[in-house]
């Protein structure tokens, strides 16, 4: 005769609960400045502690910012919930070739600028409006031909979204965007 | 003092400077020029393994037994390749390792080379950080930094990747490594205001508990000795993760036994009621935690770990306190002491845990003349403790039972893979351990599937005429694995028997060790006395009950209140949602 068995009452995914599929936190976007022992290999140490540990990243920039090219600076731009950003913090400053990590966003006021590359093609009244536009956003015309304009445009990644939005009107051709860079605002540094 | 020296020889010199003893190795092409500076180096003593793997195993098991930093030289290639699961589980565990690989000249980086794998780039993540050696001149310092990084901090292991030509290329050699920037500082004492708070809200806790982990034991004996004074002074009852066994001595009173997933009752039921957690040097792992939002509901927590990153990761904690575990309890006893607390009335949280502690949860039933694996445990842990062993584990039932039956009362004691769980670690890691500790009796307990994964380091063994013993719990099956199955996919054991299996009393006399077959309570003691008192390495092949099952058991995804112990009758399905949990 077989004993009485009792099966597993065990819970399905709506009953466990981990803070990486926590909902109830509300997603930030968060600006992170990172500088770096310029290193080889360093930057695919960042870029896959984000992926190994399932970390979003929504723009990178990188270059050296010293004389000697010793040191470089990384922004990352990311979004997640508030305990997973503060993962993010403590999962970079232990690299051992990361000196600092500054969350700009959690630090106070700050610029951030991204560069863009626009291309234009059209002839006539969508020319003339695109260049219109261009102007009213400052944007620079760094190339031309009779029938397209490329535009330089700077400023924070809204302005970019919107400049973009509405080239599509206008005979959009082609983006380049290079990422933002941020920095705190005052005379300190951050 | 300057010379010219190839950098194979500051290789060398750089490693007798930082006071290695023992490298683990095995040559191989691009390691040569290494392997002839080793040839007649008397200050440096290589064990040469039988497979890399066994090497970097080796290396760990020599750190966590000794608190040295193990050392490890292999070649490029498959050499570093092989060693990257013990690279891993070093790092899983923390443990302090630094690993010399060989790579194919400069010039030829990049061209898919013979024997040519990207070593920095396959360790990039499981490593707490590597080089590319790139200039002979650069060696010195790196190797200086590397052993830093590897101890300093929450240990970890550090690849140092030279190619051929930099192993034989001229530098200059100073006798000592140059003066590297210190940029790996990390913080081991905490602000006194923390301090403060944590001994306040100890000394208010009504049902606290010490949760420790490998933390302690690697912040060396001294912070073990100070968990005891502390816990005298506060009186608060203690349990461990798997990694932290030995840092408080078994045989207290206030001492639960293990958590977690295979833990005892009291400790689980104590850490879910309790009214406060000061974990320290644990990392609230899931096989600790079980289901997290019903772990420890009652309790704030105090989490002191050397590593910020381990703060909040899974669960959110109170107070965090950064800072070294040795430290940090020197601070807490001090502000203690200060504060004139005194011991807290824990009359009513001890009552309630002796209730718990009746259910006697490591029970298991009796089979007469067939030995139970549990028996073995408990009458290996009798006959040898005297002795003090030094015990290594596989993974698996086994290693469950070893660390529920066989209790420590001192650190660096037991030697077990607890985060990455690899198996084939046990025997290699007690002849690192046995290396370092030439007089200590070094026991690898066993399961019969996981001894296979390095047996070939039996040679290993016989080489260096390391004493080392083995001692197979033999039920013919992955054990755990079959467990699972049983309790999880209704019986159906798909390929988890261990067929074929060898004659090990034979397999290890080929090797030259003395092999001992135990098939009955009756000769079990006999058995283990004889394998204590050889003085050469013994393979003991224990033939024990073949379905006994590994209880207390959370199942994964479960709460701490909902344990299986021996005698609850168990079995059946689980949804496809709780199957997908590990």
């Amino acid at each position: 005769m077989t004993p009485p068995r009792r099966s597993f009452d065990l819970p399905g995914p709506e009953r466990t609960h981990t803070m990486n599929t926590e909902t109830a936190e509300a997603q930030e976007r968060h600006v992170l400045t990172i500088t770096v022992d310029n290193e080889a290999g360093i930057l695919a140490k960042i870029a896959g502690l984000f992926t190994a540990r399932g970390y979003n990243i929504d723009s990178l920039t990188v270059a050296d910012i010293t004389d000697n090219h010793e040191v470089s600076r990384i922004t990352i731009v990311t979004h997640g919930p508030p305990s997973i950003i503060d993962q993010i913090r403590a999962q970079l400053e232990r690299l051992v070739p990361v000196h600092k990590v500054v969350d700009l966003t959690e630090l106070g006021p700050y610029i951030e600028r991204e560069l863009a590359l626009i291309k234009v093609a059209g002839t006539g009244n969508f020319r003339v409006e695109a260049l219109r536009v261009a102007d009213i956003f400052r944007a620079k015309v760094v190339d031309t031909t009779t029938s397209s304009f490329v535009f330089e445009l700077t400023g924070s990644p809204d302005k970019i979204d919107t400049f973009v939005a509405l080239m599509k009107e206008l005979g959009l051709v082609e983006v380049g965007r290079t990422g933002v860079v941020g920095m705190v605002r005052g005379n300190q540094a951050a | 003092m300057s010379i010219e020296r190839s950098g194979a020889e500051i290789l060398v010199e750089s490693l007798v400077a930082k006071g290695v003893e023992f490298v683990f190795g095995y040559p191989g092409g691009a390691v040569l020029p290494i392997y002839d500076a080793l040839f007649g180096e008397n200050r440096i003593r290589h064990i040469l393994v039988r497979h890399e793997a066994g090497a970097a195993h080796a290396a760990e098991g020599y750190a966590r037994a000794t608190g040295k930093p193990g050392v490890v030289l292999v070649t490029s290639g498959p050499g570093a390749t092989n060693a990257v699961t013990g690279i891993a589980d070093a790092f899983m565990d923390s443990i302090p390792m630094v690993v010399i690989t060989g790579q194919v000249p400069t010039g030829l980086i990049g061209t898919d080379a013979f024997q040519e794998a990207d070593t920095v780039g396959i360790t990039r993540h499981c490593t707490k950080h590597n080089y590319l050696v790139k200039d002979a001149s650069e060696l010195a310092a790196i190797v200086d930094e590397a052993f830093h990084i590897a101890t300093a901090g929450r240990p970890g292991p550090v690849v140092i990747d030279i190619p051929k030509d930099v192993q034989i290329s001229l530098a200059h050699w100073t006798g000592r490594a140059p003066q590297r920037r210190t940029r790996y500082a990390p913080q081991t004492s905490a602000p006194a205001a923390d301090i403060a708070e944590a001994v306040a809200m100890i000394a208010a806790a009504e049902r606290p508990i010490f949760y420790t982990g490998g933390g302690i034991i690697n912040a060396g004996p001294m912070a073990s000795r100070l968990l005891r004074e502390l816990q005298v002074l506060t009186g608060a009852p203690v349990t461990s993760t798997l990694m932290g066994l030995g840092a408080f001595p078994a045989a207290d009173p206030a001492w639960l036994g293990m958590l977690g997933m295979h833990g005892t009752y009291e400790a689980n039921m104590a850490m879910n009621k309790a009214d406060l957690i000061i974990a320290l040097g644990a990392r609230f792992d899931d096989r600790v935690t079980g289901r997290l939002d019903a772990f420890a509901p009652y309790s704030r927590k105090i989490h002191v770990d050397i590593d910020r990153a381990s703060i909040n990761k899974t669960v959110r904690v109170d107070l965090p306190i950064i800072g070294d575990c040795a430290i940090v309890l020197e601070q807490m006893i001090a502000t203690w002491l200060a504060a004139g607390h005194g011991k807290a009335n824990l009359a009513n949280w001890y009552e309630q845990i002796a209730g718990w502690r009746a259910r006697n949860s490591l029970a298991y039933p009796d089979r007469g003349a067939e030995i139970m694996p549990q028996k073995a445990i408990e009458r290996l842990y009798a006959l040898t403790r005297d002795r003090d062993p030094v015990i290594s584990t596989e993974v698996g039932q086994h290693q469950m039972w070893a660390a529920q039956y066989f209790h420590f009362d001192s650190p660096n004691k037991w030697l077990t893979s607890g985060g990455l769980g690899t198996m084939g670690y046990g025997l290699p890691a007690a002849i690192g351990a046995q290396a370092g500790l030439p007089d200590a009796l070094v026991i690898d307990i066993a399961g019969d599937a996981s001894i296979q994964m390095n047996i070939q380091e039996l040679g290993t063994a016989t080489q260096y005429r390391l004493p080392v013993k083995v001692f197979v719990l033999n039920n013919e099956w992955m054990g755990m694995v079959r467990q699972w199955q049983e309790l999880t996919y209704e019986s159906r054991y798909s390929n988890s028997y261990s067929d074929s299996l060898p004659d090990f009393v034979k397999l290890a006399e080929a090797y030259g060790w003395k092999g001992i077959r135990i098939t009955s309570m009756d000769d079990l003691d006999a058995g283990i006395q004889a394998m204590i008192d050889h003085p050469g390495p013994v393979f003991v092949d224990c033939l024990v009950v073949k379905e006994a099952n590994c209880y207390p058991m959370i199942p994964s995804g479960a709460a701490h209140t909902d344990m299986i112990l021996y005698g609850d009758e168990v079995a059946g399905t689980m949804d496809d949602a709780a199957k997908a949990l590990v």
